[in-house]
């Protein structure tokens, strides 16, 4: 099968076609070598590092979680590793090739949606998609295959002659994905792919990578969202500050706060505080009192011990209205390592990624005193909100 | 992967992974014909973008020819009607002055992509590098034939007539296009540094409108005074015009013993003007465009 055979793309439906046939290029991807790679990543905007040192590792197959509050570097690292960003220090292999040096080798092989739907918004969604094939090489035919091909997939397909500025956002955002795999990448970014997007989108985008990832493109994905990297990524990098500063799967992610967290709720706001006094007591921890009158909050390590709390509760004659033994959510883990970043002055912050996959050491909790803060008000909210356990 | 659906609005379809891997790169003029295939098809859908190419030349022409027509006089045409003379005098400073405007509709169609972010996804292609900017330059320089042809009409039907022969006229065409593509590069260069379209207007105004009235685009340059005069003599737009007028054979002020290099020879002035204009604003351009969006 030649590169330019107008068929290639529709061929043979049954047989997906097979990564080795195709002729190597001249920088071949050497085998074996990480999706992704990146040591000591540095990008500055000005005074601003925007990048700050950061080291990741992602392997082939399957979906890699980078998660991180506005202005953590996301986006930056991003466009860095699809070569549309130089850095500044550091640097960054793609299944082997580096993104400066080797940067058209890349490219061939990598795809970036990137947050704003990079589209021609005058052309229709089928001749966005035809132009993108014809600059990928493909002859007339197979572009205008491919094209009809993803508009299909896409659920697109009454749009396919309206105009982009005119699609929905929805609409939009998977064109933009499909615009991405008009040749199917070995690597796809799709940074932050469901901001702005309403459930029932966002569960279409999510489908989509899931079917990507079978087909065995490696996916990088950004987000904000803690429940999108617990249903996607197989592995999450939590950024903040520029910086990795956790890394693992998503269990091993929530496993670092601890056990989980203990919700009770009293009948009388007036026992309230004998009850944190109580549960303070029998789970040996620090507890937490939320916003409502009635509530109190434990983060536990050990989950034999809830038992014997609850039993001092009722000894201490305290009536539980409510009573909820929770997992840690990715968004506990997640406000509680950048909160953490976010404080530098605060002692224990790591300077070096929490291992996460190694022993308890590094539980990020426990250096976590609440004394510490001088803001009363950004310490409440963190631990206590109103949640509902994934 | 063939069994997998994706679920979405419409009739879902299997998703089949395309050909994977490396691609046959098709090389420079490929990719930038492609890009001008766009840009083409942009023009077609936003007519109205399109009225600085089409209804602003004829109305150039209109206007000028009369309400000018018969205040100025074109040395050595004493005693031939005014308003004749000028009117095909006219012709060659005014196409002049629009192929010098082409530089800014291909800065606006520059900077209008880059604030929308189109650009990120062909940066992020393996496509030749200069392709976008080629292609570009192959849409806009498709888009000036469109007032070379309405002007060169509505001069028609005003009276002006080319009245040298077939392979002056060929050449006069031959140096609107080289010239209108030097204005492009030069456009270019201007859009991929200012970035913003409200930025590109403010500039292209503060620059390139006095640039074509400081020539002898309407106004015969022996009667200016001192310093202007010879700004306007050594003033590409001033040799493009008078080159054109020589070529079509149209009334032009007749070279004096003491007139510069540049009035003597205006088409090989000229000419050397496109190529320095392209051989340094072409490849600025592209460096420009491509640093700022590997930003």
């Amino acid at each position: 099968m030649t590169l330019t055979d107008p068929t290639a793309t529709t061929a043979a439906p049954a047989h997906p076609t097979p990564r080795t046939d195709h002729q190597p290029s001249a920088t071949a991807a050497p085998a074996g070598a990480p999706a992704i790679e990146a040591r000591g990543l540095v990008r500055r905007f000005g005074d601003n590092v925007a990048v700050d040192h950061l080291d990741l590792t992602v392997p082939r197959g399957g979906v890699y979680g980078v998660l991180g509050p506005n202005g953590a570097g996301k986006t930056t690292t991003i466009r860095m590793l699809a070569t549309l960003a130089i850095p500044d220090a550091g640097e960054a292999r793609l299944l082997g090739l580096d993104v400066v040096r080797d940067a058209d080798a890349v490219r061939a092989r990598v795809s970036l949606t990137g947050q704003f739907a990079s589209l021609d918004e005058d052309l229709t969604g089928d001749e966005n998609l035809v132009l993108i094939g014809l600059l990928l090489g493909l002859g007339r035919r197979a572009a205008r295959a491919r094209s009809v091909e993803l508009i299909a997939a896409f659920g697109l397909a009454e749009a396919t002659d309206r105009q982009v500025k005119h699609y929905s956002g929805g609409m939009r955002r998977r064109l933009d994905i499909a615009a991405s795999l008009v040749v199917t990448p070995d690597v796809l970014f799709l940074d932050e792919p469901t901001t702005g997007l309403d459930p029932r989108s966002r569960n279409q985008v999510w489908d989509i990578v899931r079917a990507l990832v079978a087909g065995g493109t490696t996916v990088l994905l950004t987000t904000q969202y803690l429940d999108e990297a617990d249903q996607l990524a197989d592995r999450i990098a939590v950024i903040d500050h520029g910086r990795v500063i956790a890394e693992g799967t998503p269990a091993e992610l929530k496993a670092s706060v601890g056990g989980g967290t203990l919700h009770v709720r009293v009948v009388d706001p007036d026992q309230r505080f004998a009850a944190v006094r109580v549960l303070a007591e029998s789970l040996g921890v620090d507890v937490e009192v939320g916003a409502d009158p009635t509530a109190v909050t434990a983060r536990i390590d050990d989950a034999e011990r809830v038992g014997h709390a609850l039993i001092a509760l009722g000894a201490a004659g305290i009536a539980v209205g409510d009573l909820e033994l929770g997992r840690p959510s990715l968004d506990e883990v997640f406000l509680a390592l950048t909160d953490r970043s976010a404080t530098p002055t605060e002692p224990g912050r790591p300077t070096h990624p929490v291992d996460l996959t190694g022993s308890a050491t590094t539980d990020p909790i426990d250096h976590t005193d609440p004394t510490d803060h001088t803001d009363p008000t950004d310490r409440t909210d963190p631990m206590i909100r109103e949640e509902a356990p994934k | 992967m063939t069994s997998t659906t994706i679920e979405t609005d419409a009739e879902p379809a299997p998703l089949e992974p395309a050909r994977t891997g490396p691609h046959a790169p098709r090389g420079l003029v490929h990719d930038a014909w492609v890009l001008a295939r766009r840009g083409l098809i942009h023009m077609k859908r936003e007519p109205e973008q399109l009225s600085d190419a089409t209804i602003q030349p004829i109305m150039f022409v209109v206007l000028f020819a009369y309400v000018f027509g018969g205040a100025i006089q074109v040395p050595g045409y004493e005693g031939v009607p005014t308003a004749r003379v000028y009117r095909e005098f006219l012709m060659g400073g005014i196409i002049a002055q629009t192929l010098v405007f082409t530089a800014f509709g291909a800065a606006m169609s520059l900077a209008n992509d880059q604030k929308n972010q189109a650009i990120d996804r062909f940066r992020s292609l393996p496509i030749a590098r200069g392709a976008v900017l080629g292609g570009y330059a192959v849409a806009n320089i498709l888009k000036t034939m469109l007032p070379i042809a309405l002007m060169s009409i509505t001069g028609y039907l005003i009276g002006w007539r080319i009245r040298s022969g077939l392979a002056d006229a060929l050449l006069a065409y031959g140096l609107m296009i080289a010239f209108a593509f030097a204005m492009i590069w030069v456009g270019m260069l201007l859009g991929a540094v200012v970035g913003s379209p409200e930025g590109v207007t403010g500039l292209a105004f503060a620059t390139i409108f006095p640039l074509t009235f400081l020539a002898s685009t309407f106004v015969p340059t022996a009667q200016m005074p001192g310093v202007v005069r010879t700004i306007a003599e050594w003033n590409p737009v001033t040799t493009l015009s008078d080159s054109l007028r020589e070529l079509f054979g149209n009334p032009n002020t007749p070279v004096q013993p003491g007139d510069p290099w540049s009035i003597a020879h205006p088409v090989a002035y000229t000419c050397i003007w496109i190529v320095v204009i392209v051989a340094v604003c072409a490849p600025l351009a592209i460096r420009a465009y491509n640093r700022k969006n590997v930003a």
